[in-house]
């Protein structure tokens, strides 16, 4: 089930980073409002939300750059206000259009801020080679950054977190402004990182991206998280149920026991071998194994996924028009 | 709220990288081309002068700093207006350049506390003008052994290192004032901009408005102007409002430390001359008394004004 912003619910055990009731204030106004979540161990969560929503403050907040209003933030155990070094030693962070010293090359770059994290000189060597083999900078290693391509720019912020070893790694809008192919590979080296058990955050607008990435996510709006679970649960929240199987398949009483496997909601059956089937997931196995059962021919499955952003539009429409109908 | 760790983590790594690019920028290649040449032309007026007029004097070295001849300013009043400048090069774009190339929040987001960022920068700019004015002075001193053929003595080379220590403070104001209008302004060009103008003021318009200040806080007195001499009160207002700019404070700690028969830098009262051989030095701890009050001042100056940055930046909220 997705988890509301206003409940408090206990973290979850393999929780690393936790926020109870954080909030922001510049003067009167409340730029983060008392969100609650919990990030678990080896997921990539997604903050989603317009311009101002609150996403960047709450990392910064993370992070121990920026004060804290008041609630609470714990980052692999540790409080970033009060010991915000201990949390910059294990958290990556690549802000959205990462900047590096041009005059400097790549190793020199990394090279630099390894030294900020302490690591020594032979640490330093290996784990820089290591991290722009990882990131495919490895041949451009020794140019001057001044001559990298936006997408290359970005690429060496995330070896700068592999030379970290961080155990979260936190992107601002990692592939805004990158072509379809710089995305794909940043993407690619986004999952790279999950799969060597690295726990990524990232804010980001575009949805598809996120949705393609993300384990779960957390919509925010002013301030406020309004939804957070995976992109099925919100789904089904939102817009009633996410998925929608087509199965082709010749039989009788195909429908009748398509419509007992557990998450679907409707079965609607199109014509003599075709049925649609509305489910809260990704029923397709299970309608496989139903049309075998009554010793049905299966000849075509198929699943249209729920959008993140039918989800998006839905959420902020509706909050929208709640606003018209209040004024 | 008490922070782990030590808030100086990583001040070496940055000083290190920051006194870099300091000594390799071309900025300040520029800054010291223009110094050194400067410096060379007040420093061949000088020797000329001494060759000469002066036959026999216990202090020749000295002299070197502060002798000047026509069109050219003395060595001491050419680093007094060109220092600031090389200060300004070095700080107007400390922090601001960072939010600019958005390198601030992944420089941050490393283990180390805002302190050791900004400290680290200081102490390279600092460090690098240390560097460039103990090159002058060495290059005073070599000239001055190769064109006037006589070796400087102890008390000469003492009161010449204590000039190169209030220099170093006298940029050290300016350092910092640059450096905290790099944290105020985002934009580097306002930065040295407003640097730039102050540094303009404080040179050449303060010392012309400074008199004109006190004689609206203290009227001159008639009969002191009938005898042709300065209303007491006038001058020690305009002496006063003229020690706001770190320019006249360096001027009047190089006077007394330069000039060893400097007896004092205020008005001079009868009682003080009694005794007093016209002309003859004072001991080097004596000028030192005399100097003590302005290089504490420049000192404090250099302080004060990191503190104000200090404070500035660590309240700043930093996004890029």
């Amino acid at each position: 089930m997705s988890e509301q912003h206003n409940d408090n619910p206990a973290p979850p055990p393999d929780a690393v980073i936790t926020a109870q009731g954080l909030t922001k204030r510049y003067g009167k106004a409340n730029a983060v409002d008392a969100v609650s979540f919990a990030i678990r161990k080896g997921e990539v969560f997604g903050l989603l939300g317009p311009n101002g929503a609150g996403k960047t403050t709450t990392i910064l907040m993370m992070l121990g750059l920026t004060e804290i209003s008041s609630g609470q933030v714990g980052v692999l155990g540790f409080n970033p206000a009060r010991a915000p070094l201990q949390v910059k030693r294990r958290v990556g962070y690549l802000p959205d259009s990462v900047g590096f010293y041009d005059n400097l090359t790549a190793v020199e770059n990394l090279a630099y801020t390894a030294k900020l994290m302490g690591l020594s000189l032979q640490e330093r060597t290996e784990r820089i080679a290591d991290a722009l083999r990882r990131v495919r900078l490895a041949e451009v290693a020794h140019q001057r950054v001044a001559t990298y391509s936006r997408g290359m720019r970005q690429r060496l912020g995330l070896a700068e977190i592999i030379v970290k070893r961080a155990e979260i790694a936190i992107l601002g809008e990692p592939t805004s402004g990158l072509d379809p192919q710089a995305t794909i590979e940043f993407l690619e080296l986004i999952a790279e990182l999950k799969r060597g058990g690295t726990t990524v955050l990232l804010s980001s607008h575009l949805l598809d991206q996120v949705q393609r990435i993300c384990d779960r996510v957390a919509l925010f709006k002013a301030g406020r998280i309004e939804m957070m679970g995976s992109v099925a649960e919100l789904a089904v929240q939102v817009l009633g149920a996410g998925f929608v199987v087509e199965v082709e398949a010749e039989g009788s009483g195909i429908a009748r026991k398509l419509s007992t496997i557990p998450g679907v909601t409707k079965v609607e059956t199109l014509s003599a071998d075709r049925y649609r089937m509305t489910a809260e997931r990704d029923v397709r196995p299970d309608a496989a194994s139903a049309v075998v059962s009554v010793n049905g021919a299966l000849k075509r499955l198929s699943v249209d996924e729920p959008s993140l952003e039918a989800i998006y539009a839905r959420t902020f429409q509706a909050k929208r028009e709640g606003v018209r109908h209040a004024a | 709220m008490r922070r782990e760790g030590s808030a100086f983590q990583g001040l070496g790594t940055v000083f290190v990288k920051e006194l870099s690019d300091n000594i390799s920028s071309v900025r300040m290649l520029v800054l010291e081309l223009l110094v050194v040449l400067t410096a060379l032309a007040a420093l061949y007026g000088a020797i000329d002068n001494l060759r000469q007029n002066t036959a026999e004097d216990p202090f020749l070295l000295l002299r070197l700093f502060t002798l000047a001849r026509d069109p050219l300013p003395s060595f001491v009043a050419m680093l007094g207006f060109l220092v600031p400048l090389m200060a300004i090069g070095l700080g107007f774009d400390a922090i601001n350049s960072e939010h600019n190339r958005r390198t601030l929040s992944r420089i941050l987001a490393q283990p180390i506390y805002r302190d050791a960022l900004l400290m680290g920068k200081f102490l390279a700019g600092l460090a690098t003008l240390g560097v460039s004015l103990t090159a002058l002075w060495l290059m005073v001193i070599g000239l001055g052994l190769i064109f006037l053929g006589v070796p400087p003595g102890g008390e000469e080379i003492a009161r010449s290192l204590v000039f190169l220590v209030v220099a170093i403070f006298y940029a050290g104001v300016w350092l910092s004032l640059a450096m905290l209008l790099s944290i105020v302004f985002r934009s580097p060009a306002t930065a040295a901009l407003v640097a730039l103008g102050i540094w303009l003021f404080l040179t050449v318009l303060w010392p012309m408005l400074a008199p004109a200040i006190a004689q609206v806080i203290a009227p001159p007195d008639p009969r002191y102007a009938a005898l042709g001499l300065e209303t007491p009160d006038t001058g020690l207002w305009a002496q006063f409002l003229l020690r706001i700019s770190p320019n006249d404070l360096f001027a009047e700690a190089m006077q007394a430390i330069l000039s060893p028969q400097t007896r004092t830098l205020g008005a001079v009262f009868l009682e003080q001359l009694r005794g007093a051989i016209m002309g003859a030095p004072l001991p080097f701890g004596e000028s030192l008394m005399i100097a003590w009050p302005q290089t504490v001042s420049l000192i404090a100056g250099t302080i004060v004004l990191f503190v104000v940055g200090y404070v500035i930046f660590q309240r700043q909220e930093v996004r890029a």
